[in-house]
């Protein structure tokens, strides 16, 4: 153990020595599994040690198995609260790699499943917080609304949580008419029970007392601890990748980016609510850019990486022949190695690809920002009551999966 | 003037069991009345970790409502709940610690797996993953699924149900019961 | 003015000359090696410099090439440069005899954990980390299961049929 147990406290505490209490990986209120030793002094914590590691399946060893369109469902599960955003950014990722340039009804459609999967991510990072704080009312009212979500995402690809969505080059089909009704009606209704969730808990006397002042960080302390997305937005520096790298042509979009001051919870909650805001005006965006193209364009023209259409396949013998390279994992990838990252719901989630021509990755790393942004617990909480530590862990949106890969 | 009354009519009751019933009293075996009322009473435990976890807490919100069942009180310490559900992935790192919250519980027990990961391992066929819970604890009932749909883990959660309701009494001091604890190691 | 990948790379060569090596750019993306005993203080000078500015450690990993005899394992750094928006990545080359590299977390703290999964998977020991254990495998585990030469799945399970799933068996796989 790195830290001590039972450290004696100096003259004037509550207690002696200090307790230790074992926070661990079985939570309530599922979080997910992670494992705190706190060294607490009454109620006030005085050091804490975190394991993690209760999840991991190794996805760096499975992905150099895999061939590049099998890891698609490998990344659904990284951030499975918002797993589209994974798998668009491996999509993505790839493509640079093969240098396809998608058409702009993809990179539009994309940006639209993107941006709801992060109101779905928020939504329960928010509503775990108001569940921590005792408010569990605003979690059931917002579940609702990740279900209407849901029923998009089955519209689409089939899937409801670990969605698999999308293709190297596009979309594995076209989105229907329903697809689109549903997004029109979450547009319309969602903005209502948004404002009634924020009346519940912005300026909810309890809810602020409980939140404000609580784990704050500052902006330089958060860029030395790799902190990036809401976290860092949170304390004061505007970094979103979807302004400074944009990718799938979120710069033809307005939007603005939510940025809070002190760092602390009550800020982070702030700033996710106004995250979601965005996002809804982003998707309405997008919803008039996509109006305006050419309906049956769903994915980029490459034969070599995308699945050519059965009717083909059955009478054309190029369609044959990349139909069965593409499927037994023979296509040409060129060797290469990049980084590529996207704006996750959770912060900047990132794909470090090294290809050598062959079938699968030669080396595929993810660079998950809740594995590094937890590493700043022990910090936040130093000092701070039992109570708060819990709420400090729910508002930084640890999700166990991406914390381990 | 008086509101009219209004009965809601559409309740559905549960089924007495068949029983001997006369005129102020009911008789009928004990097996089937601590059955009625162990089934629809049930409090689990969520053990979630990972993906499961999400379609889970689905499940436990207003669309799917798990609480009709009588899952009402989550209760998340082993000692005081009935039925482990265990959604998500275990890994090796874990097992030890799966193996102890199924030890603090009491009987009656019964344990759950819902999802692919659970069952048998699911996607992950590694170094890291426990390729199944029956590894180290007895299991009752599987739910197949990656994740699966809140109507499948409803469907578990009523086949669980008719195990409850269908268990003799006498079925924990059995020498069979004993020989399947054995087996895993519990005493 | 705006920093380009030649004005990083003239820098860089202008200060440490000979020891930075192969550089090249990838998808836009500079990249150069340094010896392993320079990567603290490539690190702290690209931290330092008030053009240059590198203070975030976006990425550190390690790849595991076991055909380069000597220089078997590559820590990998991502560096990035908020004012200007600009990404580099570093590469530190070390054997696998005596993997051993200077830590990065006095320069940034995102460097504690990242340098424990190094370790975790590659065996690549950093020295002076203050808490260098494994961190998401079991802590008895007593190889390095990234590293090529270990297979993905658990050699201790009987109850598999590798027939079934198209290896071993008469198939010959």
């Amino acid at each position: 153990m790195s830290e001590q147990h039972n450290i004696t406290l100096p003259e004037g505490s509550i207690e002696r020595v200090t307790q230790t209490l074992n926070l661990g990986p079985t939570h309530p209120a599922t979080h997910g599994v992670f494992q705190n030793i706190l060294e607490i002094d009454g109620e006030r914590v005085v050091s804490s040690e975190s394991t993690v590691g209760y999840i991991h399946r190794a996805f760096e060893k499975i992905a150099e198995r895999r061939p590049y369109y099998q890891i698609t469902p490998l990344t659904d599960r990284l951030n499975y609260c918002s797993s589209p955003i994974n798998n668009m950014g491996w999509h993505i990722t790839v493509e640079k790699l093969l240098g396809i340039q998608t058409p702009k009804r993809v990179d539009y459609l994309r940006v639209i499943i993107m941006e709801l999967a992060r109101i779905c991510d928020h939504l329960i990072c928010n509503g775990v917080v108001g569940v921590d704080t005792g408010a569990f009312t605003g979690f059931l009212y917002l579940m609702r609304w990740r279900e209407l979500a849901y029923e998009i995402y089955e519209e689409i690809c089939g899937s409801r949580l670990t969605t698999n969505i999308g293709r190297v080059g596009g979309f594995e089909r076209n989105f229907t008419p329903a697809a689109f009704e549903k997004i029109e009606k979450f547009l319309v209704e969602f903005p209502k029970a948004l404002k009634e969730f924020e009346t519940l808990m912005n300026r909810n006397r309890i809810f602020m007392e409980r939140t404000q002042g609580v784990g704050p960080i500052s902006a330089e302390r958060a860029m030395n601890y790799g902190f990036t997305g809401p976290n860092l937005r949170a304390a004061g520096v505007d970094y979103d990748l979807r302004v400074a790298h944009p990718y799938s042509s979120y710069e033809d979009f307005e939007f603005s980016i939510p940025v809070g001051t002190t760092g602390d919870c009550y800020d982070r909650f702030l700033v996710r609510n106004g995250e979601m805001w965005e996002s809804l005006s982003i998707i309405r965006q997008a919803m008039d850019k996509v109006k305006a193209l050419p309906s049956d364009v769903y994915h980029a023209d490459v034969p070599a990486y995308y699945l050519p259409e059965k009717s083909d396949v059955y009478t054309k013998m190029e369609a044959l022949i990349y139909h069965f390279k593409i499927i037994m994992g023979e296509s040409d990838i060129l060797p290469g190695e990049l980084y590529n990252a996207v704006e996750g719901a959770n912060g900047e989630l990132g794909f470090y690809l090294i290809s050598d021509g062959g079938r699968s990755p030669y080396r595929l790393h993810f660079r998950r920002p809740c594995f590094i942004y937890y590493q700043a617990y022990a910090e936040l909480i130093k000092g701070a009551m039992l109570s708060d530590a819990l709420i400090c862990m729910s508002s930084l949106n640890l999700i166990a999966g991406e914390l381990d890969a | 003037m008086a509101r009219p009354v209004q009965y809601n009519t559409k309740v559905k009751t549960v089924e007495i069991p068949e029983g001997y019933s006369g005129e102020g009293f009911f008789a009928t075996s004990f097996d089937k009345a601590i059955g009625l009322a162990r089934k629809n009473s049930i409090w689990p435990l969520p053990f979630a970790t990972s993906c499961c976890g999400i379609e889970f807490m689905a499940t436990m919100a207003s669309t799917y409502d798990l609480a009709r069942f009588g899952a009402e009180r989550m209760a998340f310490t082993p000692r005081q709940c009935d039925l482990l559900m265990v959604m998500g992935t275990i890994s090796k790192k874990m097992g030890p610690v799966l193996r102890q919250v199924y030890l603090q519980m009491a009987e009656p027990r019964w344990v759950m797996a819902v999802g692919a990961c659970a069952s048998s391992g699911g996607v992950f066929d590694t170094y890291s993953v426990l390729q199944g819970i029956d590894q180290v604890i007895p299991v009752d009932v599987y739910v197949p699924g990656c994740p699966p749909r809140p109507e499948a883990i409803i469907d578990g959660f009523m086949r669980i149900q008719d195990l409850i309701g269908q268990e003799s009494l006498r079925r924990r001091h059995s020498d069979k019961y004993k020989e399947l604890l054995n087996s895993y190691g519990i005493q | 003015m705006s920093l380009t990948n030649d004005y990083i790379k003239q820098r860089l060569t202008d200060k440490f000359g000979e020891a930075v090596s192969q550089v090249e750019e990838t998808f836009g993306m500079l990249n150069f090696t340094v010896p392993k005993d320079l990567n603290l203080k490539v690190m702290q000078f690209l931290y330092d410099d008030e053009e240059l500015q590198f203070r975030f450690l976006t990425d550190l990993t390690a790849v595991h090439y076991p055909d380069r005899k000597g220089e078997e394992l590559a820590v990998v750094y991502h560096l990035y440069n908020f004012a200007q928006r600009v990404r580099l990545r570093m590469k530190v080359y070390t054997s696998v005899e005596d993997p051993r590299v200077f830590t990065a977390t006095r320069l940034f703290e995102a460097a504690n954990w990242m340098e424990r999964e190094t370790y975790d998977f590659f065996g690549v020991n950093f020295v002076g980390h203050p808490n260098l254990k494994r961190i998401l495998n079991v802590d008895e585990m007593d190889y390095f299961p990234m590293r090529k030469e270990f297979p993905l799945e658990d050699q201790t399970r009987i109850d598999k049929d590798d027939e079934m799933f198209g290896r071993g068996g008469h198939i010959g796989i």
